[in-house]
């Protein structure tokens, strides 16, 4: 019986090996840090909604105020979808017969609510509060992006943990003043004014688990 | 010299036993009519017969039933929940921390035995460092699963890993869980290339006398292309005591960061400045009993009696009752710190630990730990193979114990009474105990299959050079 000793042609496969025992766990990294990540799977959705309604309409060039919809959303938790009702207050008036409408008044007269598709969708064992963050001068365009330019409303921001964090930890460029919140072109003015204003609001954000994660 | 020699053609002194301590003549670590020749053979032979013996298939089938049933019983926790064992508050930690210390425990001999007796000459070691790593692994294997199915999502179990993430998360460097991640994870890597450095000429042994090109591409392939060359040999001498080297802290650093998990907590019962200590040595106390557990009937079942002689045993039993001893030091330093502080909650809670509703596991562990092993006072209880055996096994039973009555018996009555507790193990707790000693026997069963489970060449290294091979031999005198 002969014995095995190994071919010297193997010799070839040790640089490959040594670069596959650095590659590989540096690839199974990257792979779950970018493709398992909100940025990637959550970034960018924009389901169809049943009534094609458009923020660019009402919010950019009519000019109504997030609140007058999202009535709750200084005051709660959930900045809430507005009733049927809501609507209806011009609706009854105007453009009453637009058959792009027809969902909004079969649910006014059945009483049913339109059954919106929720975009911006946290996980449930993450606590967030919209008032927390509205009345501490954090503005709806923050997070939300330009909606007044949005035909159908889009996730622009992750919303991942990192994406939290980063503005927890450092939240000077998107503090701007009370008064400013639904303004949806505001931009933060230079580094030391935001500064002046986060020390003048005595910002803190906490960054503590039980924040979130409660 | 050569006036001991007898006159078998090779040289070699032909000794029945060992067991003199004539302090005049080192006692040879190798008896009977042995050679380099006939170690090969009996080592080697285990590995290689043909027929596997029923009584191995047999163990194995057990084993690795119990190790299928312990996967099952993984399943149904991970798809019920957490739930399923005992714990509940103020019972956090139970059964499955009790066996994950229990286990990393067993691992310490195999280390203490291959690295420190190794660094301090202590030649004897030979004969039992392979089958003493060996169990190390396999212990430790064991030790790992625990933690991570205790975690109430495993899934997310790589948390425990500092690895970059989308979710900004880092592990907390100041808790002695992740020391303990990075301690373990350490222990078993460099447990598992100092087992396999060693194995490297005995696989090659294996390779050349295969009889089979299967077995020869097989033990080719991990014996890395020994050939056996002088420059072989000497980078193998280095990287093995250099590996001797990092492991020789492991064998302190590795328990004592277990410890810090209770140690650096503030529970009256497992706040104490005496952990580390206590708990290497008694994870050296119960890695010796298994040791000891183990090779008493693989000597016997694989005829290597000569091999592993009743010397060897002996000098197990002795580091049996000297570490014994240090943890019955330490249950008394214990006892003697509570009063000594005049803390109440302290005082309470070792009172508690004696003679509250756990005593029955506090009485066990006191007789198996520190009752039992001083039989061994005595030469004749020390070299009688069926009383070491028992006093192995319960030396188990004992540190099994004492993990139980530290972690179980500190929580159970905590500051608030209303909250007290008495906890008792679901049987899915007892199984899983049960389970992972299936897992355990089952690698341990394949190592003596498939492995030597006695370093041959080392063993060549302490034994007697034959004549034929001395560049100096003397002509013997008349």
């Amino acid at each position: 019986m002969t014995r095995f000793l190994f071919p010297k042609t193997t010799n070839l496969l040790r640089p490959v090996l040594i670069l596959l025992s650095v590659a590989v766990p540096v690839y199974a990294v990257a792979f779950v840090w970018y493709c398992f990540s909100p940025v990637t799977i959550d970034k960018g959705y924009a389901p169809a909604q049943p009534i094609p309604y458009s923020h660019a309409l009402h919010a950019g060039e009519l000019g109504i105020d997030c609140r007058y919809c999202h009535s709750t959303v200084e005051a709660t938790g959930k900045a809430s979808i507005p009733p049927t009702q809501v609507c209806m207050n011009c609706h009854q008036t105007v453009r009453s017969q637009s058959p792009k409408l027809a969902e909004l008044r079969k649910s006014y007269s059945t009483g049913e609510p339109v059954e919106w598709v929720r975009v911006h969708d946290l996980p449930d064992y993450v606590y967030f509060n919209h008032s927390a963050h509205v009345t501490r001068g954090v503005g709806c365009s923050s997070c939300h992006g330009r909606v007044d330019k949005m035909e159908t409303v889009t996730q622009v921001a992750p919303l991942s943990m990192a994406w939290c964090l980063d503005c927890h930890r450092n939240p000077s460029q998107n503090i701007r003043p009370k008064d400013q919140v639904t303004r949806m072109d505001w931009q933060p003015a230079d580094a030391a004014s935001q500064n002046t204003l986060v020390n003048h609001y005595g910002t803190k954000p906490s960054t503590d688990c039980s924040t979130c994660h409660r | 010299m050569s006036t001991m020699t007898s006159d078998t053609s090779i040289g070699i002194p032909s000794v029945a036993d060992n067991l003199s301590d004539d302090p005049r003549r080192r006692a040879p670590l190798v008896v009977g009519d042995n050679n380099y020749a006939t170690v090969t053979e009996k080592v080697c032979s285990v590995v290689e017969r043909p027929k596997t013996p029923l009584a191995w298939y047999v163990a194995f089938g057990v084993s690795a039933a119990l190790a299928t049933y312990m996967v099952v019983l993984i399943g149904y926790l991970f798809w019920t929940g957490i739930g399923v064992w005992g714990n509940n508050q103020p019972v956090g930690w139970a059964f499955e921390i009790v066996n994950f210390v229990f286990w990393v425990g067993i691992g310490h001999a195999g280390t203490l035995i291959s690295a420190i007796l190794f660094l301090l000459r202590q030649h004897w070691r030979t004969a039992i460092n392979r089958f003493a790593e060996a169990m190390t692994i396999f212990a430790v294997i064991c030790a790992g699963l625990f933690p991570a199915i205790h975690v109430g999502r495993p899934w997310f179990a790589y948390w425990l890993f500092p690895i970059p993430n989308q979710m900004n998360m880092w592990p907390n460097f100041r808790s002695p869980l992740l020391w303990d991640v990075f301690a373990v994870s350490t222990y078993f890597t460099v447990s598992l290339l100092f087992w396999y450095v060693g194995l490297i000429p005995d696989l090659a042994t294996l390779r050349d006398r295969a009889q089979t090109r299967l077995r020869s591409f097989i033990y080719g392939i991990f014996a890395l292309g020994w050939r056996g060359s002088a420059r072989h040999w000497h980078r193998y001498e280095v990287a093995y005591i250099l590996l001797a080297g990092l492991a020789t802290p492991l064998v302190l650093s590795v328990h004592s960061v277990v410890s810090f998990d209770f140690a650096t907590s503030q529970i009256p019962g497992w706040h104490a400045t005496i952990f580390p200590p206590y708990f290497v040595a008694g994870a050296i106390f119960s890695g010796f009993g298994m040791v000891l557990t183990l090779i008493i009937p693989c000597r016997k079942w694989y005829g290597l009696e000569e091999v592993i002689t009743l010397r060897h045993l002996e000098n197990m039993n002795k580091i049996i009752l000297s570490t014994g001893m240090m943890v019955g030091l330490a249950y008394g330093t214990e006892f003697f710190i509570a009063a000594y502080s005049s803390n109440p909650i302290e005082e309470f809670t070792f009172i508690n630990r004696a003679l509250g509703p756990y005593a029955w596991a506090y009485w066990i562990m006191i007789c198996c730990n520190v009752v039992v092993p001083q039989i061994f006072w005595s030469r004749a209880m020390r070299r009688s193979v069926p009383v070491m055996f028992v006093v192995s096994i319960l030396v188990n039973v004992g540190m099994w114990f004492e993990r139980f009555v530290i972690i179980v018996s500190s929580l159970n009555r905590d500051f608030l009474p209303s909250s007290w507790h008495y906890y008792s193990p679901t049987w899915v707790d007892v199984s899983m105990l049960i389970g992972s000693f299936g897992v355990f026997f089952t690698l341990f069963l394949l190592f003596l299959r498939f492995v030597p489970m006695v370093a041959i060449a080392e063993l060549k290294g302490v034994m007697p050079q034959p004549a034929s091979t001395r560049r100096n031999a003397e002509a013997p005198h008349a």
